[in-house]
């Protein structure tokens, strides 16, 4: 059997692997807005990393930017080895390789929780329906609901929404994973089942870039925490260093109120 | 969904007084004869309809109908020539053996059509004044619509043909009726009556639809010159009324085309109404994408569908549904505005029962004439409404 979400499991040491995003100098305004300012960033293969901050610090715009939700104005973003630019084939090469969960789920309403799933395989992958409707069915296993399958996404709670959400990036078998505080819009009785399989998707190898406010996963499951605030990059370094001995004023300040 | 959770809020039954009064009896109590405003409301509309409702049944079944019975074969068709009906037939046999197929396929809401139409044959078989042969025609139609019905409950496969020639019926039809060489040609200058109507709503609406999808789309293009083309195109002909549309179609398009090309009278009436009902399907659409939540589209593109399957599998189907009523109601208008070519010299149903009462054998008949043409279009009209209804609640699987 593959590894649980079909990606390679790595044993090869952090700093050893390949880089697989890589952001240079990135700024980026709103209008006058500065909201991104030059940011540096280099996240390895198999590297999960999370990202705190303030909110309006800019965290969103910073993911959003990676493939190419938001434009940016300078500096560079390589992900895995594609430099994102105007280029609509680069930007298709990107979002084909990077998955992405957002806040509030969206699913598509009027379709079942299979072809929620199969659609962008079907059509980007270019994958026979067969084919594409038995791996959404895998993975709705793994993430828990394969009973939903034939369900709307309206007859579903919160978490089980955001766990068809996590299926459907996965079944492009992308090989970053990009999260927007994809559990801030549960009751809190959801959050765990989430949490869960994000826990489980990060031990099986796959590189993710992940905003949140919940600082159990951060501690327990990131390899790095990265605080923004105003747009910069404030510190960065494991997540031990980070919760017990932060350097900047603003991370204390920051994790005082959080914690 | 409303209406259960209306239901499980009602007192359980326990607590009920005992029923001491018929189901009928309690329902007319709570709900027409609650308070003494309410029962005098409830006489008073009684005897309002009971008043109207009695003139009506005695003005139809006292009234002399001779006038409809006489013409009746001008009232649908026109000056069409007798000899050449069988074209007509024709047309009206595929449509038959069309919607049979389809309400075999698909059941639903073909099935609502299917059997209005069959009740609309019914009640023409049963009339006094139809012809012999006629009737026969209508009768083999009938046992041919029930006959394709049984084909498609048998053979699923025939969906995607049974589509293709759905698309090729207007063509088609007004190939067989025009002959355009093949057969003797009957200009469209003489076509008319319901036929006519029929024939012109039918290629606006399904004309017209497409091009307001475009327009809509184009309306919200990031490319300039397409989006101020839309949107000049979309405010000029919602700022002119259609009657003025039909006037400059009548009198540019043949301008445009300049001297080698003939277009008919009904062409152009029908290009008129094709352009002047696109802008307002256009602004329908466009209220319905921008109801679209922004996360669709940030959702389709983070999973790498190319802006054409974003549009065709996420946001158009989701779009187009929530303003099916707007739509739906903009045909209807395109129906019934469809007699106002009568103006530009159609004869059109509204046109030829025009003719009727200004022909001096008639004198007096306006009233049975336009009764009767009133209630054809209601017909059709309360008809489009009822499938478009069906057709909601059925797309309404899975809403949010
Ligand atoms: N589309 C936009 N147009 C203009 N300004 C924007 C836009 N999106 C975000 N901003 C602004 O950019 C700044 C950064 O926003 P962003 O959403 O990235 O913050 P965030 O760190 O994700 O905050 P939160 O924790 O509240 O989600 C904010 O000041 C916000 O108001
Ligand atoms: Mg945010």
């Amino acid at each position: 059997m593959e590894s649980l979400f079909a990606v390679e499991r790595l044993s090869t040491p952090l700093e050893e692997r390949d880089d697989m995003i890589t952001v240079k100098g990135l700024n980026k305004w709103f209008g006058d807005l500065h909201v991104l300012k030059n940011v540096d960033l280099t996240v390895k293969q198999g590297e999960v990393v999370v990202i705190l901050g303030p909110s309006g610090s800019g965290k969103s715009t910073f993911i959003r930017t990676l493939n190419a939700l938001e434009e940016f104005q300078t500096g560079e973003i390589v992900v895995d080895g594609i430099s994102l630019t105007n280029d609509l084939k680069n930007i298709e090469e990107i979002r084909m390789e990077t998955g992405m969960v957002f806040q509030s789920f969206n699913l598509f309403p009027h379709m079942t929780i299979l072809k929620n799933i199969s659609l962008a395989p079907i059509w980007v992958r270019k994958w026979k329906k067969q084919r594409a409707e038995q791996i959404a069915l895998e993975l709705l296993e793994r993430v828990g609901i394969p009973e939903q399958a034939h369900k709307f996404p309206g007859q579903l709670s919160g978490g089980q929404q955001q766990r068809v959400a996590i299926a459907r990036a996965l079944a492009m078998r992308p090989k970053i994973m990009l999260f927007d505080e994809p559990t801030s819009a549960l009751d809190p009785e959801m959050v765990k089942e989430v949490l869960d399989v994000m826990k489980t998707l990060a031990e099986s190898g796959m590189t993710m870039l992940v905003v949140t406010h919940e600082m159990g996963f951060a501690r327990q499951v990131a390899d790095r925490i990265v605080l923004f605030d105003y747009g910069e990059i404030i510190e960065e370094g494991p997540p031990e260093q980070i919760f017990d001995h932060p350097q900047h004023d603003r991370t204390k300040l920051f994790l005082s109120q959080i914690l | 969904m409303e209406e259960i959770s209306f239901e499980t809020n009602k007192e359980p039954d326990i607590l009920l007084p005992p029923k001491t009064q018929s189901k009928a009896l309690r329902w007319m109590k709570e709900n027409l004869f609650s308070g003494w405003f309410n029962a005098l409301l409830t006489i008073v509309s009684a005897l309002v309809t009971g008043y109207i409702l009695f003139h009506s049944i005695q003005f139809i079944f006292t009234e002399d109908w001779s006038v409809i019975a006489v013409n009746f074969r001008l009232l649908m068709i026109g000056q069409f020539p007798v000899e050449e009906v069988w074209r007509i037939w024709t047309a009206f046999g595929l449509l038959t053996v069309l919607l049979g197929l389809s309400w075999g396929l698909w059941k639903g809401s073909m099935a609502h059509v299917a059997v209005s139409i069959l009740a609309i044959m019914v009640v023409m078989l049963v009339m006094p004044f139809i012809q012999m042969n006629t009737r026969l025609i209508l009768g083999g139609n009938i046992v041919l619509l029930f006959l394709t019905f049984f084909i498609g409950t048998k053979l699923p496969k025939l969906k995607v043909p049974v589509l293709l020639v759905w698309l090729l019926f207007i063509p088609v039809t007004i190939f067989i009726l025009n002959g355009f060489g093949v057969f003797e040609p009957v200009s469209s200058n003489i076509w008319g009556g319901f036929l006519l109507t029929m024939l012109i709503a039918s290629v606006s609406i399904i004309v017209s639809f497409p091009i307001g999808l475009l327009l809509a789309l184009g309306r919200r293009s990031t490319l300039p010159v397409v989006k101020y083309f839309c949107v000049i195109y979309i405010e000029f002909i919602r700022g002119i009324p259609l009657i003025t549309v039909l006037f400059i179609g009548q009198l540019m398009i043949p301008l445009f085309l300049g001297n080698g090309i003939e277009i008919s009278n009904v062409m152009r009436a029908m290009i008129g109404m094709t352009l002047f009902s696109a802008a307002y399907l256009a602004e329908n659409i466009r209220g319905g994408l921008q109801s679209i939540p922004k996360g669709q589209y940030e959702a389709a593109q983070s999973l790498g569908l190319s802006k054409a399957h974003m549009m065709t599998f996420v946001i158009l189907p989701q779009a187009l549904k929530a303003v099916i009523p707007a739509c739906v109601g903009q045909f209807i208008s395109i129906f019934k505005d469809t007699s106002l070519v009568a103006i530009v010299g159609l004869t059109d149903l509204l046109g030829m029962g025009q003719k009727l009462v200004a022909n001096p054998e008639f004198l007096g008949k306006q009233m049975e004439v336009f009764l009767f043409i009133g209630f054809i279009y209601f017909i059709f009209c309360f008809l489009m409404a009822h499938v478009s209804r069906r057709l909601e609640v059925k797309l309404g699987v899975g809403e949010r």
